[in-house]
């Protein structure tokens, strides 16, 4: 039987070469698209920095957002802001954690788990100006009024999906041999679920609502036509009101001085909390 | 963190009326817990459902008065009533698809380094960058954009651009317009910037399901790490690098400000010029919507809504779909 012909040991050569070749290409362009990854995160980075830190100033936590080529700070923004990531965390949060038990403890495996499993991961894609469409449509037209409520509405639903991905991935990862301990002790399950699963995922479940607000911090979308926006101080989420996204696109795209300004110190408030917040759940969710 | 559990073993004659108690309340607990979990998991699917019925009902007067030529139509003319969604869908598209030509190479080149040829020390520190890029809030691209990167873009591509081609044909009406960084193109670069991230960490995470067993056999025989990739990895993770691609993609239709701020918000097909001012569905909402008088003008931009809607939506799904199947196989092979 003879073995397969042997080519030319040239040519073979010149093969082996082409492929090495053809390898260290294909390395050297993934290794620029790296760079290139990083290097547009350097720069944003960079320029909210630069640009941001000049503005920082105490009065921009005590004064509401000036008329055009005046002094002010951004104050009345923080605070509605404040107000409506708060509300809609306390609203969307349960509802997240609860729905995220069902999906893991309940029937993780029956049409209402499968189906919401589905739903649940369009929602998070959504483009969430359509979820301001929506609430606009619940709520805005039904009060004739823009208002805080509406926006803490809107980013509520952008907080439920969000908290239901993690905290159905981290009540997977909970051995079931802690379950059934806890049921062989003749727990109810309501208290098994309570006191031993989601206390074991209390880290993860925590992490994921610290994503979810730094999420909704910076969405702007949901709210142009639900909070609108506000150029004076309200104590109260009843009628539009000022929040710092919303300050931030109207300011930006204005040509007066001091308003561009104050959108660069805006950006780079909500960079900050928002890479905070990322790299605090990060630690949290590796300490566990 | 189990101390505070109260047992209720089965009443025994000892304890009896205490013990049955429990158990009863116990149960009504367990029944209450239950339905609100349930409740909760069926509130998701009742919103799913309840954007789509109030956006057809928001939209229905534009729909009975347009019906589909609404996407063909030209023309978007508040104050005669006349609207076409054609513009805004076309510079929906038209960024979304620079941003995946873009996107998609460097993403995988991402991927392919993280995967493959990063030292241990670096895989951590860089995977966490990429995602950290994903966390950034597109408020903050928008604005940089328009204030940073805009004025880059036209006076060192732009203009050279013109120099050079202004006067060639056909490509000099790609490259025409006022040089001030906004229009197609810029939209089209920021969103691959965003949508990077999103589509690196998918490719990243399906490379890595590929079972070492394949990927040393091919090592074995002798295949470079290139030919590993090319012969061994892509083909087992098909699916899973399409999946990824879709979602960059459904990010990339449905995303507002960061094109909002750059594209100039006009209204305009005229000019094929990637340099020209446009507009897109988000940025018509965005722009408008606040403003439009109630009656045929926020019905017609409800209009666009539900297209962006349901166009987001298929590619979600079939994302979704591609995404499954690779899990499945994996679950097939364990």
């Amino acid at each position: 039987m003879n073995g397969p012909a042997r080519p030319d040991p040239k040519l073979r050569a010149a093969f082996f070469a082409r492929r090495k070749w053809m390898n260290r290409v294909a390395l050297a362009l993934s290794l620029v698209a790296m760079i290139f990854g990083v290097f547009w995160l350097m720069w944003i980075l960079w320029e909210t920095l630069w640009l941001g830190f000049g503005g920082l100033s105490l009065t921009l936590f005590t004064q509401s957002t000036p008329p055009p080529n005046d002094a002010g700070g951004l104050a009345n923004a923080l605070f509605g802001s404040f107000m409506m990531v708060a509300l809609a965390t306390l609203v969307g949060a349960p509802i997240g954690v609860l729905s995220g038990v069902y999906l893991a403890e309940y029937h993780p495996r029956g049409w209402l788990a499968v189906t919401v499993r589905f739903v649940n991961d369009l929602l998070l894609s959504a483009p969430s100006i359509v979820i301001g469409l929506f609430v606009y449509a619940v709520i805005v037209i039904r009060f004739r009024q823009f208002s805080g409520w509406a926006g803490a509405a809107a980013l509520s639903l952008i907080v439920i999906p969000v908290v239901i991905r993690t905290t159905e991935n981290m009540l997977a990862l909970i051995p079931s041999s802690l379950r059934e301990a806890a049921y062989a002790l003749g727990a109810p399950k309501w208290k098994v679920i309570v006191h031993v699963t989601l206390n074991a995922a209390r880290a993860g479940v925590v992490t994921g609502i610290l994503l979810a607000v730094a999420r909704i911090s910076g969405e702007t979308a949901p709210l142009l036509f639900t909070a609108l926006n506000n150029q004076f101080w309200t104590s109260g989420l009843s009628g539009p009101t000022a929040n710092l996204p919303v300050t931030i696109f109207q300011f930006a795209m204005s040509p007066y001085e001091n308003w561009q300004q104050l959108a660069w110190v805006g950006v780079f408030l909500i960079t900050l909390a928002v890479l905070g917040l990322n790299i605090l759940a990060r630690l949290l969710s590796r300490h566990k | 963190m189990v101390e505070n559990l109260s047992l209720s073993p089965a009443p025994t004659s000892g304890q009896g009326e205490r013990g049955a108690r429990r158990g009863v309340s116990n149960a009504f607990s367990d029944l209450v817990f239950g339905l609100l979990t349930r409740g909760a998991a069926l509130f998701t699917l009742a919103l799913l459902l309840g954007i789509i019925v109030s956006l057809v009902i928001g939209a229905w007067p534009a729909i009975e008065r347009y019906g589909l030529g609404f996407l063909t139509h030209n023309v978007w003319d508040p104050v005669r009533e006349d609207f076409g969604g054609l513009v805004m869908i076309y510079g929906t598209l038209a960024t979304s698809a620079i941003a995946l030509l873009i996107a998609v190479p460097v993403s995988f080149g991402i991927a392919l380094f993280l995967t493959e040829l990063s030292p241990i020390w670096l895989k951590r520190p860089l995977g966490a960058a990429i995602e950290l890029l994903a966390a950034v809030p597109s408020i903050v691209y928008g604005m940089w954009g328009l204030m940073v990167f805009g004025p880059v873009l036209a006076r060192y591509v732009q203009q050279p651009l013109q120099a050079w081609l202004g006067d060639a044909p056909g490509f000099g009406a790609l490259v025409s317009g006022p040089p001030v960084g906004i229009g197609i193109l810029s939209a089209g670069i920021i969103l691959s910037i965003m949508i990077i991230p999103f589509i690196a960490s998918v490719m990243r995470d399906v490379f890595e399901v590929t079972p070492p067993l394949l990927k040393e056999s091919a090592y074995g025989l002798g295949a470079t790490t290139w030919e590993v990739i090319r012969h061994i990895v892509l083909p087992y993770t098909r699916a899973g690098v399409m999946g990824g691609i879709m979602l960059g993609l459904g990010r990339a239709l449905g995303e507002t400000m960061a094109v909002t701020f750059v594209i100039g918000n006009m209204n305009q097909l005229r000019s094929p010029s990637l340099f020209e001012a446009a507009n897109s569905i988000t940025s018509a909402l965005a722009n408008e919507f606040a403003e439009a008088a109630p009656g045929m003008h926020q019905a017609a931009l409800i209009y666009l809504g539900l297209i962006l809607f349901l166009i987001t939506f298929v590619v979600l799904v079939f994302s979704r779909l591609l995404l499954l199947r690779l899990q499945k196989n994996e679950g097939r092979r364990a």
